[in-house]
């Protein structure tokens, strides 16, 4: 058992480093939740790109690095540490992305993968319906074949980054009469310029367009826009999100970057304020994580799988991050009340609120642990 | 990188789970509960033989050279078994004698460390307020009382008093505890505490003693934590094939969404401790230690939640074997470093 890294790693490291420091713009970008923002965004991904520094983990044809998951992990704790901006791409790379890996043909990568890493084209997901949410399989928005593709029909809902993207991906039903929900799904990519599709932006907590609704009226996608076979897509989907709740979504970096941030804040205005133990467990939290997904990227290192791990990270983060924040605010008093609150406290509160709520609730993830990981029986309907 | 046991490090752990299971802790602990030694030291003896207490102490005093990893890990089985008696002392103790002798005070380490390792000797340590209340642990099952007095560094006086501002402090020294006060129950009754007598022979001082004395903070945190992680595992391991079994309106109360999340939180807890366990053993830094100590300390407290309302009233008595482990969860979450105190090491030592 040992924490060391290698002479590569190192390397690797010192040279994520020298160029962030190089390149992170000195003011923050507004908001990706703004029109200007978005489009702040998008042009830090294109210099990302160009520096082959927006997905390193991608195989070197398609700009990235060929990265194993430990120079991931430390190019990740640098760039937090660096103060970068938000990744607005992050919904295609970290979801899209491994799908069409595991799933994809080699034509649809070489299609998609470059334009979403230089975020010349920025990916919406679209999981969720009004009647369809951690009971993903009960979806209804269809798909029905037509020539050379097929034409979707139905709404989504609570769709992260629709309101300003370019593209989205989801599962729709290609097969009413299967006999299970999880059968005759079908995972598509598709325009949300094309004609048929509506986007109406939801402002979130804090006003700002977050997600959107999407509807779609015989919205036309090709058959190279199908992931994988048709009826497969629960499946393929299912891999997709234990990317999600896993460590792709949150890496350590961005909370040892906070943590560090928020001992700052402590000492500067916040000794006197009662909240040490709180900022001590900050602190302890993303050392925990940084440890924990050490101990579960050595695993994968050694052939090893993510499996239902994966709830156990999404609610140690997702949690995590509330508390973090409700501490940050604690400290800043009356201060911490203000939509633009110092250091981007309050929007980064606003966007941890949700954490508990998407990529499945954190109560479906504790069944998930008291089923998977703990043996108990399945109970009664929930 | 290879954040993970080795092929090694789980032949020991499992070898040592086979001998501890074959060993009948349950009555060894309520045996010393009771003031009869007999069966804890023959177990104490069979630890010896494996190894346990050879992991802190160098290979000229036939020890196996400072393996705080693999501590860590017997210590996690340790506490997985409830075994009884002043272990993270004995750590402790080792730590402290080691650290004198390789700053050039050998002789207490000559004197001691042999029958430490072989389990013939068994030794118990109180060191300054902050840690213990002054109160040392099983005086009465061990052959030697050690008693740790001052701090003298800044480091070490921090480590030992964190948050505190210390005016002066007095010199070190580490004496032999000519005896000791009336025994005193804990509310785990297989720790039976009382105050050490004053005086006794002076083994050492000096400033060389008070880093020693840092030194076996650091170890006894380590060897605490690594216990609660597997106080917790046993008591999470319990309660789970409990709630598989007991039933309630017809069906497993395992299938009830609030006893699963209660269950999954407290797996939660655990998952994330062990880690921090091991990266305290690797680094040894007092920060990480503390973090380890007081994370795992919680985590064996949220079992022991868990564990004692799952159980419902079978698990609020003394008689059912879960007890051992409910009862110990406590008391090690808040010696050797409140989870407070260690909360503002943390802190202290975060740059």
């Amino acid at each position: 058992m040992d924490l060391d890294h290698t002479a590569e790693e190192d390397a690797f490291r010192a040279e994520a480093r020298a160029w962030l420091a190089a390149h992170v713009p000195a003011a923050p970008l507004p908001s990706l939740e703004t029109a200007e923002g978005f489009a702040a965004h998008r042009e830090w991904e294109a210099g990302l790109y160009a520096g082959r520094w927006s997905a390193v983990s991608w195989p070197e044809r398609f700009g990235g690095r060929g990265a194993d998951i430990f120079r991931w992990l430390a190019f990740e704790e640098e760039y937090w540490a660096a103060g970068a901006p938000g990744r607005v791409s992050q919904n295609g790379i970290s979801l899209l992305a491994p799908t069409l890996f595991d799933h994809g043909t080699e034509e649809q990568r070489a299609r998609v993968l470059p334009d979403m890493a230089s975020g010349a084209v920025v990916w919406a997901q679209a999981w969720s319906e009004p009647e369809a949410g951690s009971d993903l399989a009960s979806l209804r928005s269809r798909a029905v074949r037509t020539d050379g593709g097929w034409l979707l029909s139905g709404q989504k809902t609570w769709s992260s980054r629709a309101a300003f993207a370019d593209r989205a991906f989801g599962i729709f039903r290609t097969d009413p009469a299967a006999p299970r929900p999880h059968q005759g799904l079908t995972y598509v990519m598709f325009d949300l310029r094309a004609p048929g599709v509506t986007v109406r932006p939801i402002g979130r907590l804090d006003g700002r367009p977050a997600f959107a609704e999407l509807f779609l009226d015989e919205v036309f996608v090709p058959d190279e826009d199908v992931i994988g076979e048709p009826g497969q897509g629960w499946r393929i989907a299912m891999s997709t999100t234990g990317n999600e709740r896993g460590l792709t979504l949150r890496s350590p970096g961005r909370f040892l970057a906070a943590a560090d941030r928020l001992v700052r804040l402590w000492r500067e205005r916040g000794e006197d304020r009662g909240a040490r133990d709180r900022v001590a467990d900050a602190v302890i939290g993303a050392r925990a994580y940084q440890l924990f997904t050490y101990a579960g990227a050595s695993r994968f290192a050694a052939g090893g799988e993510m499996g239902a791990e994966s709830s156990l990270n999404k609610l140690f983060w997702s949690e995590y991050d509330i508390a973090l924040h409700e501490t940050a605010l604690e400290l800043l008093g009356a201060e911490g009340e203000l939509a633009q609150s110092p250091d981007g406290w309050g929007e980064g509160y606003v966007f941890a609120l949700a954490g508990p709520v998407y990529a499945g609730t954190n109560e479906i993830q504790r069944d998930i642990v008291a089923e998977r990981l703990l043996g108990l029986p399945k109970g009664r309907p929930r | 990188m290879r954040f993970l046991p080795t092929a090694e490090q789980r032949d020991f752990t499992r070898s040592l789970d086979a001998l501890l299971t074959a060993s009948d802790t349950p009555s060894a602990v309520r045996s010393w509960s009771a003031g009869d030694h007999g069966p804890g030291r023959a177990l104490w003896a069979r630890l010896a033989g494996a190894g346990v207490f050879a992991l802190a102490a160098p290979e000229a005093y036939d020890g196996m050279g400072r393996r705080p990893v693999e501590l860590a890990m017997a210590y996690r089985e340790l506490g997985r078994h409830a075994v009884p008696g002043p272990l993270v002392e004995t750590a402790a103790t080792t730590a402290l004698l080691c650290h004198l002798a390789d700053g050039g005070d050998p002789a207490p380490a000559k004197r001691l460390l042999p029958g430490l390792l072989t389990g013939e000797r068994v030794v118990t340590l109180a060191v300054p307020d902050g840690e213990g209340g002054g109160y040392v642990l099983d005086p009465d099952g061990a052959n030697v009382v050690l008693v740790a007095t001052g701090a003298g560094g800044a480091e070490e006086a921090r480590a030992l008093h964190p948050g505190r501002r210390l005016a002066s402090t007095p010199a070190p020294e580490l004496r032999l505890a000519p005896g000791h006060g009336p025994l005193l129950a804990s509310l785990d009754p297989a720790r039976r505490l009382a105050r050490p007598d004053p005086g006794g022979e002076l083994l050492s001082t000096g400033p060389l003693l008070a880093e020693a004395i840092g030194c076996a903070v650091r170890w006894a945190r380590l060897a605490a934590a690594a216990q609660a992680v597997g106080v917790a595992e046993e008591l999470l391991r319990r309660t789970v094939a409990y709630v598989k079994q007991r039933t309630q309106f017809g069906v497993p109360i395992g299938s009830f969404q609030a006893v699963k999340h209660r269950l999954a939180d407290t797996l939660l807890a655990v998952e994330f401790a062990r880690p921090l366990v091991y990266g305290a053993a690797l680094t040894l830094a007092p920060g990480d230690l503390a973090a380890a100590k007081a994370t795992a300390g919680e985590a064996a407290y949220t079992a022991a939640r868990t564990a004692l309302q799952l159980h419902g009233a079978i698990g609020y008595t003394e008689e059912l074997d879960l007890s051992l482990w409910l009862r110990k969860a406590r008391p090690l979450r808040d010696t050797w470093g409140t989870p407070a105190a260690c909360r503002a090491e943390v802190l202290a030592a975060y740059s």
